[in-house]
């Protein structure tokens, strides 16, 4: 019977697994060194805010795997030999694979700034930082200051998870803006203003120096670039993005760029050898896909593709249109298609904003033929399948505008607002004809 | 996870100031209740009545709006799996304790709160609220006075403390003063107000009106049918609404809008599980071993409610049966032919969707008939070995008391806060089942837009797996889900749409839409 050996236990590889066992009878190992167990790494905020334990994180049950025959091992893999067909452990110990996907997700990112490596600096990955976390940030006695750097989707959780434990939190964005890198400006400032409704000191255009060391080696402040000011803390989080984790691919043999590459098939340079989720590079994007997307359905589609590859029906990887959706403090936000900070040539953003500053939608879309290119929301539901079909029938703005109900997704009894929407819509065609 | 539960007993997660001023207050009304108890006698009864009253009430609203108060608007779960009260930790079990004690004084001890016999005043606790009965109803209060005045002053100010919680969710709002108004207008005062009519010549079963057969097991034994007669108009009136209400009003509210209408908008039970309860929703147990447990206890409890209301009411038509239309024989016939005609529409219709708990369907239908059969051969108050009366008080004792009341709401703290609604109540079953199978209402979900992380199987009351659906893009049409919309509320990516809406592809396992290309999709999706 054919092997199959999984490393990494994340939403990719047990997507892979899950598939393949629906689709045939194959021997299914899966490798983590993290945990026993799947859990949502999406999850880790709320098992530190108390909302849920680590159990409810886990979106199988515990049965689940033994019943459908996918043998999972705790270990680290040290080291991968294409040529031999073979995976070594941390512990000494081989494994022989006929196929092999490698799906270890991410690490994350650190720039070389000094002291990076001090107690009290970590990132905020995988279950072991959470632990870490629990250990230098239990309270508010332990931690009297926390600097969380990088204003991206990771620096608002855990900015959001300190202050549930009333820590106080500086919170350094090199960018102009929060996410400034992604959001439209407008977008960005209702989010600056809501991070700071949430005392978080939210210091924009600032950039870390480095990272000093008490007389335990433990950090005790760290210096800002640009005025040279000392924040004292007992906490860094470094949370400036996320990259691929393949260091121990290194010299395999196996090809890698930022990440693992791979072909449309998900294949790497070796045959029977596959690479999915956060550590894949794709060497061929699909429309304006980056090459490495590091969100949490992607994984999942890839272990959906790569699961027919691997059972005989060869399969490439196409993305639909692109969607994604995250949560700042209170604000939810969702998005669909595609909108740029700026909009390129030829775009243009429509941007509503509700007087009370934390709901509102931005529209990316072509001047000259209208089309709809994309949408932010923030603070209101909409439907995913709808934007879905009128992104493939290619609408116009004008009809997405004018039939924007169609995309409710706020709960029953909610206030409405296609109404304003609409209006200030119009105006704004008014003035600008 | 130890150093989880290590890291919480600083100082982040305790009371703040006021909250514990407002535990005091709370508990020094509790505390004049507790003397009276024990039968110190209070001068002014009304006074002390009042002010213990109040104090409690305003303890809990100050207690729940100071909790949120200085919070943004949001979900604002934090600390949940910390505390002890809400982590099964040791006040939970001291809370479970009491509860459990309260209800079997309440129940079975009646006389330790002051009961006495007919003739002489009331002492203890029930004495002490003599005053409050005799202004709404006139008579001296009962157990099940200080009992309902308890529960409604539950649901309206834990209920407010839970809108100020919600006070950014419509929904919640809405539907939270829905029950709070049904409980103190429906429940509390309106049957206080009816006993007001009653007199010598004149007695009318005044009684809940929202609540209905089978929540309202003993609305058709003899003595209440006969009073509902002999009351002339309105009896007949309440009567007829008692029986419309099972077969009419109930199918077609919960066709339009699920079992929600009743569940978490009007029902009493529900109304204190939302309300008081509500800190202990994520406790249930969501186990695929637990859903087995569920189906298997709730839909037995059916069949005995079934059987022990026709048995009742087929003893005594044949006593009375000489002036009516309604025979025993045409009564045990009637209720064959409707079961039959339920059981064959489904197998006809909704075979497909049905497959597994058709087989229960089978089973509690198959038993039914058998004693009905087993009914018209022994021709007497006898069914099987039980006389009618045992079976009935039996149903009273095991799940109207030790059901719903000892386990359903004093294990709030240990089990969660709907383990009556979910494996013991017949009505929700009944409503289940309808809603399974015929109700335009579903939680719909969004796409691909799911990350899996297990809010709203978390905080499911009904210890229903949502995240099991949402992460497959698949809509829920679960018979228990009692439309609550919290794991809606908790979702942190808006997956989750609670919905009325056609029948056609409301359960859309096959069509799903996760955010990959159409042709992938269809191999995904063919097993
Ligand atoms: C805090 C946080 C919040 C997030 N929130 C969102 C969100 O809201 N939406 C979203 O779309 N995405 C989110 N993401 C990103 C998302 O979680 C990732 O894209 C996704 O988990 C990647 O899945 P994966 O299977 O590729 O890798 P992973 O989930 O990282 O799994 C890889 C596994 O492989 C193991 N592993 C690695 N190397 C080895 C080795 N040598 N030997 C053995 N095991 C190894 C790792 O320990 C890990 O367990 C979030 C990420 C984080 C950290
Ligand atoms: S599925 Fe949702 S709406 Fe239904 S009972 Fe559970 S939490 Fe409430
Ligand atoms: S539906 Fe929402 S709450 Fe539930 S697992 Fe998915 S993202 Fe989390």
């Amino acid at each position: 019977m054919e092997h199959v050996i999984i490393i990494g236990n994340g939403i990719s590889g047990v997507t892979a697994a899950r598939h393949i066992r629906k689709l045939s009878d194959k021997k299914i190992t899966i490798i983590s060194g993290e945990t026993d167990y799947f859990f949502s790494r999406t999850a880790l905020m709320y098992i530190y805010m108390g909302h849920m334990n680590y159990e409810h994180t886990k979106p199988y049950e515990d049965w689940f795997w033994e019943k459908n025959r996918i043998k999972l091992k705790k270990a680290w893999v040290s080291k991968v030999s294409p040529n031999e067909n073979k995976i070594t452990l941390a512990t000494g110990e081989t494994m022989h694979y006929d196929k092999l996907i490698i799906a270890t997700g991410s690490k994350p990112n650190k720039f070389g700034w000094p002291g990076q490596d001090l107690k009290g600096v970590q990132g905020l990955y995988s279950k072991q930082d959470l632990d870490l976390l629990e250990e230098n940030a239990p309270n508010n006695k332990v931690c009297k200051r926390a600097v969380i750097v990088g204003g991206g989707l990771i620096g608002i959780e855990l900015a959001e998870m300190l202050s549930t434990r009333k820590i106080p939190v500086t919170f350094l964005v090199r960018e102009h803006n929060f996410w400034g890198n992604v959001l439209p400006e407008k977008d960005a400032k209702a989010i600056n203003n809501h991070i700071k409704e949430h005392h978080i000191d939210l210091r924009l255009n600032t950039n870390l120096k480095e990272m000093i060391a008490d007389k335990n080696g433990r950090v005790r402040a760290v210096v800002v670039e640009e005025t040279g000011e000392e924040i004292a803390c007992d906490l860094v989080g470094l949370t400036a993005g996320v990259s691929p984790n393949m260091d121990f691919l290194k010299d395999s043999g196996i090809d890698f760029g930022r990440g693992v590459k791979v072909n449309r098939f998900l294949e790497t340079n070796f045959k029977n050898i596959y690479a999915l989720g956060d550590c894949a590079e794709q060497q061929e994007t699909t429309g304006e896909r980056r090459p490495i997307e590091a969100v949490w359905y992607t994984g999942r589609m890839m272990g959906e593709v790569v699961a027919q590859t691997i059972c005989g029906n060869k399969t490439a990887y196409k993305p639909g249109h692109w969607f994604n959706s995250a949560k700042f403090f209170d604000i939810e936000y969702q998005t669909y298609g595609w909108v740029f900070p700026q909009p390129r040539d030829g775009e243009a953003h429509f941007h509503w904003l509700h007087e009370d500053g934390k709901k509102c939608i931005t529209i990316n879309y072509q001047i000259a033929s209208r089309k709809f290119v994309g949408i932010n929301t923030f603070g209101i539901r909409m439907r995913h399948e709808v934007f879905d079909r009128w992104l493939t029938e290619k609408h116009t703005v004008d009809e997405i505008i004018e039939n924007l109900e169609q995309a409710h997704f706020d709960p029953e009894f909610y206030k409405r607002y296609e109404k304003h929407i609409k209006e200030q819509f119009k105006n704004e065609l008014k003035i600008n004809a | 996870m130890a150093h989880n539960i290590s890291a919480t007993g600083d100082t982040t997660y305790t009371l703040s100031l006021q909250q514990k001023l407002a535990t005091l207050l709370g508990f020094t009304g509790l505390f004049i209740l507790l003397l009276a108890t024990f039968n110190v006698s209070f001068p002014n009864k009304t006074l002390w009545l009042t002010l213990s009253l109040s104090a409690i009430c305003v303890g809990i609203v100050w207690f729940g709006v100071n909790q949120y108060q200085n919070k943004i608007a949001g979900i604002k779960n934090d600390g949940i799996q910390f505390s002890s009260l809400t982590s099964r930790g040791i006040l939970a079990w001291m809370l479970g304790l009491f509860l459990t004690g309260f209800y079997i004084v309440l129940y079975f001890y009646p006389q330790y709160l002051g009961l006495t016999a007919e003739d002489q005043n009331n002492t203890g606790i029930i004495a002490l609220f003599d005053p409050l009965s005799y202004l709404l109803s006139g008579n001296p209060a009962s157990q099940w006075f200080v009992y309902g005045t308890f529960y409604t002053i539950a649901v309206v100010f834990f209920g407010i403390k839970f809108i100020y919680k919600y006070r950014h969710n419509h929904y919640q709002r809405l539907r939270t003063f829905s029950v709070m108004f049904f409980q103190l207008g429906f429940a509390f005062l309106i049957p206080e107000f009816m006993a007001r009519l009653n007199s010598e010549s004149f007695s009318l079963p005044y009684y809940d009106l929202k609540n209905i057969w089978p929540l309202n097991h003993y609305n058709f034994e003899q003595y209440r049918v006969d009073e509902f007669i002999s009351a002339g108009n309105i009896g007949i009136a309440l009567l007829i609404f008692g029986v419309a209400s099972i077969f009419i009003i109930t199918p077609i509210l919960t066709y339009k809008y699920g079992k929600r209408w009743y569940c978490s908008w009007v029902c009493g039970c529900g109304g204190l599980a939302e309300t008081a309860g509500d800190p202990f929703r994520h406790l249930s147990d969501k186990r695929l071993s637990a859903w087995k447990v569920e189906r298997w206890v709730v839909h037995s409890v059916v069949v005995f409610v079934v059987v022990m209301t026709t048995a009742v009411i087929y003893s005594y038509l044949g006593d009375a049966s000489k002036g009516y239309w309604l025979t025993r024989d045409t009564f045990l016939i009637g209720v064959a032919i409707l079961l039959t005609l339920v059981f064959a529409g489904v197998i006809v219709f909704k075979r497909n969707e049905f497959k597994k708990d058709a087989l229960y369907g089978a089973v509690g239908y198959l038993a039914i008939i058998l004693v009905l059969i087993g009914l018209h051969y022994f021709q007497g108050s006898q069914l099987f070995l039980f006389e009618t009366e045992t079976l009935r008080s039996t149903y009273g004792f095991l799940i109207g008391s030790i059901f719903a009341g000892v386990i359903g709401t004093g294990f709030y703290p240990i089990f969660g806060n709907r383990v009556w609604c979910r494996m013991g109540c017949p009505m929700a079953a009944i409503l289940g089942f309808q809603q399974r199978l015929f109700s335009k209402f579903r939680i719909t979900t969004n796409g691909g837009q799911c990350i899996s992380c297990g809010n709203c199987s978390t905080y499911c009351e009904m210890g229903i797996d949502v995240r099991a659906y949402a992460q497959k893009g698949e809509n829920i049409v679960r018979s228990s889900c009692v439309g609550c919309g919290i794991c809606a509320a908790v979702c942190p990516r808006g997956v989750l749409k609670l919905e009325n809406d056609s029948m056609k592809g409301r359960i859309n396992s096959n069509d799903v839409l996760l955010g990959n290309d159409v042709d992938l999709m269809k191999l995904v999706n063919e097993r």
